[in-house]
């Protein structure tokens, strides 16, 4: 075999972005763990050059502080990250859309990472409408390179704008390692405050001026777009059928044709705002057009508007591609007119393997005595949270009745106490309860609403890992601190030789007309293991 | 050089390390490689499979296409079936004949045996065994990654260079081990394929 490239390193997605962002001269990394953008942070917790150089790379207790903290070190002059997960960004959105009208300082990037087919999530919400909802500019890398590349640039072009940038990615490239080559190390940036006094004072005044120097400025952004390298044309002799592609569509779209040479034009769109001028040509000179975007329909539903111009565009909306989840080389292959059969089925004998709780998981044992506490009361209802214990929804258990979004199980509790129902349940874990479960409590403890909350400790973020989990440590003393009555607050062990005694305790207090705390506390086996080796 | 695997077990019985062996063992040898997995909640039992593909020329997609896998190497019997859309016609599938049974309705081996036949090429063989008869039950995946490299056009010398690479930080014993486990999972294939050329 003959030498054919130049050796990089392997790295995921989220770890070139990582590592572009430390080579940048990144002073600050914040998150709050989600899958697919965990490994991001993971992997500046690790870098030596993070330890050397002091970076910042704790967890925050959620999306909304990390994105909070970032901006005050943005604030500062120095260069911050905020990494998170889609629906992250729904818990940060008043922060980030904020941040927009402040504008930045340092150069600072929010990194979020979609996941198109919800291979681990409750929605599979598209992050480009958030950086058009705030007016900030957004880079779309295809390749672990170009996530490399566009971080890399990011800080830069933030700076200059004095915006903050978005980065999205989605599962696919988050989770995928090629080879990847690094740019110069720059060194990280010194404290030097804004200039403007006002900018970051958004009183009605100053934000009124803010907003329209924001709207001034995406004039710049779109001929941005149109002068950005990673936004292309490309020529193609078939013009019944023009596309438009974005994300790592367009690297599907380069396997069915193997490379670039394609037979219809093409417009690849990976900076926003969407490059007018550039997708007005490709629809002046083709028949229709075909919209593949791994995503919802962003832009062909800016294509489409309201009123028919006669434009004829294919894509998720027209059914050309699948409405839902990601795309692959055989939708796109098919959209495109390719046969995309198999030779091989699956056979029938294949039975489906759904994650379950680990062995000696200690929630396993918390939800044999809330069963068991719960036998015979038709009438009670069980609000769960997300974390590994939302698999207490599967068999055996059937344990809980909802789980919508984190935080929602005391909040939700509260709301069916309201009700009237009786008795009511919540189950959230600990990391969860400090992302924010903390501030529904408060509401059940200043009503004395009759809840039970049941906070299962296993002192990690397991779902995603086992990552620290804030609370460790402080759990006790953070719910009591917040007001709940000592009586009502008890702290049991997840253990089947206490079965007996936490369903005691558990029914003593579903008896109990007021809100009670009650606090499974057992570590979790992955974590034991990770501090072990 | 082109080679595309689905790579496909159980969460935690070691596909990772299979493919990033593969994987480190192609960037060495100046091949171009993406590898994609997706392991949502692997911690917890589910079925977990990673995409790893191997070129001399620029890859483009981080997933294989439908039916154009190589190969699919399983380190479970059942799990390899789950994605036989991927294999090409002229596509190997290479399984442990070991079970992880951690469902109420895991199926029979003998249909799952049958499913295996009715596939013009494949080799299921009991690797658990041969890693715990090497002296390393923990080993399996090195045993899969054997039989999987004598259709994989790199030399076995690299495969073996990064295995030990991989488990040097576990001594000098352990690394070794791995590497033998690994060229006694090749041995089976390479006889396997000679039973059926005769
Ligand atoms: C807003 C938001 N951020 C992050 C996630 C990803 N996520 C799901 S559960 C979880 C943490 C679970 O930790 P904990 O509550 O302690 O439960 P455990 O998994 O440890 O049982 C995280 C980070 C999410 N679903 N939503
Ligand atoms: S990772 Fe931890 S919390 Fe999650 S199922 Fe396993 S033991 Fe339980």
């Amino acid at each position: 075999m003959t030498a054919l490239i130049e050796q990089g390193t392997l790295l995921l997605g989220d770890e070139a972005i990582a590592q572009a962002a430390l080579d940048a001269g990144l002073s600050g990394a914040y998150g709050y763990p989600g899958t697919p953008s965990t490994e991001i942070i993971e992997y500046i917790q690790k870098a030596p050059e993070a330890l050397a150089g002091n970076v910042h790379r704790e967890w925050s207790a959620n999306e909304k502080t990390a994105m909070e903290e970032a901006l005050g070190m943005s604030y500062c002059g120095l260069r911050s990250m905020v990494t998170m997960k889609h629906v992250g960004l729904n818990v940060a959105s008043d922060a980030f859309v904020n941040s927009a009208i402040t504008g930045v300082n340092g150069g600072m990037l929010v990194v979020v990472a979609d996941d198109p087919s919800m291979h681990s999530s409750q929605n599979e919400q598209d992050s480009r409408y958030y950086a058009r909802f705030a007016h900030v500019p957004l880079l779309e890398p295809a390749s672990q390179q170009e996530a490399y590349d566009m971080t890399y640039a990011a800080f830069k072009m933030s700076e200059e704008l004095a915006l903050p940038v978005m980065l999205r990615l989605t599962t696919r490239l988050a989770h995928s390692r090629a080879e990847v080559r690094r740019q110069p190390v720059l060194p990280k940036g010194k404290v030097v405050f804004p200039t403007n006094k006002r900018q970051f004072i958004l009183l009605p005044a100053n934000a009124r001026r803010n907003y329209v120097a924001l709207l001034d400025k995406q004039v710049r952004l779109r001929s941005l777009s149109l002068e950005s390298t990673w936004n292309e044309s490309y020529d193609g002799t078939d013009k019944s059928c023009g596309i438009i592609v974005a994300g790592v569509a367009f690297n599907y779209l380069k396997e069915i044709y193997g490379g670039t040479q394609f037979p219809h034009p093409v417009v690849r769109v990976s900076q926003y705002p969407v490059p007018g001028e550039m997708i007005t040509r490709l629809a002046r000179e083709c028949d229709e057009l075909l919209v593949i975007e791994e995503g919802y329909p962003f832009i062909e539903e800016m294509l489409r508007g309201i009123v028919d111009m006669g434009l004829k565009v294919r894509g998720r909306l027209s059914g050309a591609l699948p409405r839902t989840g990601e795309l692959s080389p055989d939708s796109v292959g098919a959209a495109l007119g390719f046969d995309t059969a198999a030779h091989f089925s699956v056979p029938d004998v294949v039975a489906m393997r759904p994650p379950s709780l680990c062995k000696g998981c200690p929630h396993t044992d918390s939800y044999l005595f809330l069963n068991k506490a719960l036998e015979n009361r038709a009438m009670s209802r069980v609000f769960s949270d997300i974390g590994c214990y939302t698999l207490g929804a599967l068999p055996p258990f059937d344990a809980i009745n909802s789980c919508v979004d984190m935080g929602a199980s005391i909040t939700m509790a509260k709301g069916a106490a309201d009700a009237g129902v009786r008795p009511v349940v919540a189950v959230i874990g600990d990391s969860t309860f400090t992302h924010s479960g903390i501030t529904g409590l408060l509401d059940a403890i200043y009503e004395n609403s009759p809840i039970t909350v049941l906070i299962l400790d296993n002192e990690a973020t397991a779902m995603t890992g086992a990552q620290d989990s804030i609370a460790t440590g402080r759990l006790e003393r953070l719910v009591l601190g917040l007001g709940v009555d000592p009586e009502h607050f008890h702290v049991v062990t997840p253990l089947k030789n206490q079965h007996e005694k936490n369903v005691e305790v558990l029914e003593r207090e579903l008896a109990h007309e007021g809100t009670s705390v009650i606090i499974s506390k057992r570590v979790c086996i992955q974590a034991t293991k990770r501090n072990r080796g | 050089m082109k080679c595309d695997l689905i790579i496909a077990g159980v969460g935690g019985q070691g596909i990772i390390s299979i493919a990033a062996v593969l994987a480190q063992a192609a960037i060495d040898a100046r091949l171009y490689v993406k590898q994609s997995e997706i392991h949502g909640m692997a911690q917890r039992g589910g079925a977990v499979h990673s995409h790893l593909r191997l070129s001399s020329n620029p890859i483009a997609s981080d997933i294989i296409p439908l039916k154009s896998a190589d190969m699919i190497l399983s380190v479970e019997p059942m799990e390899a079936l789950r994605y036989l859309p991927y294999l090409s016609r002229e596509g190997w599938a290479i399984a442990n004949a070991t079970p992880f049974e951690n469902i109420g309705n895991y199926p029979s081996m003998d249909t799952i045996r049958a499913a295996y036949d009715a596939l013009p090429r494949h080799i299921l063989f009991d690797a658990d065994a041969l890693a715990k008869e090497l002296g390393s039950p923990r080993s399996m995946n090195m045993a899969m990654l054997g039989a999987a490299s004598h259709f994989v056009e790199m030399p076995p010398e690299a495969l073996a260079k990064a295995i030990h690479a991989r488990f040097i930080s576990k001594g000098e014993r352990i690394a070794e081990l791995n590497v033998t486990i690994f060229h006694a999972g090749r041995e089976v294939a390479k006889k396997a394929t000679e039973k059926s050329m005769a």
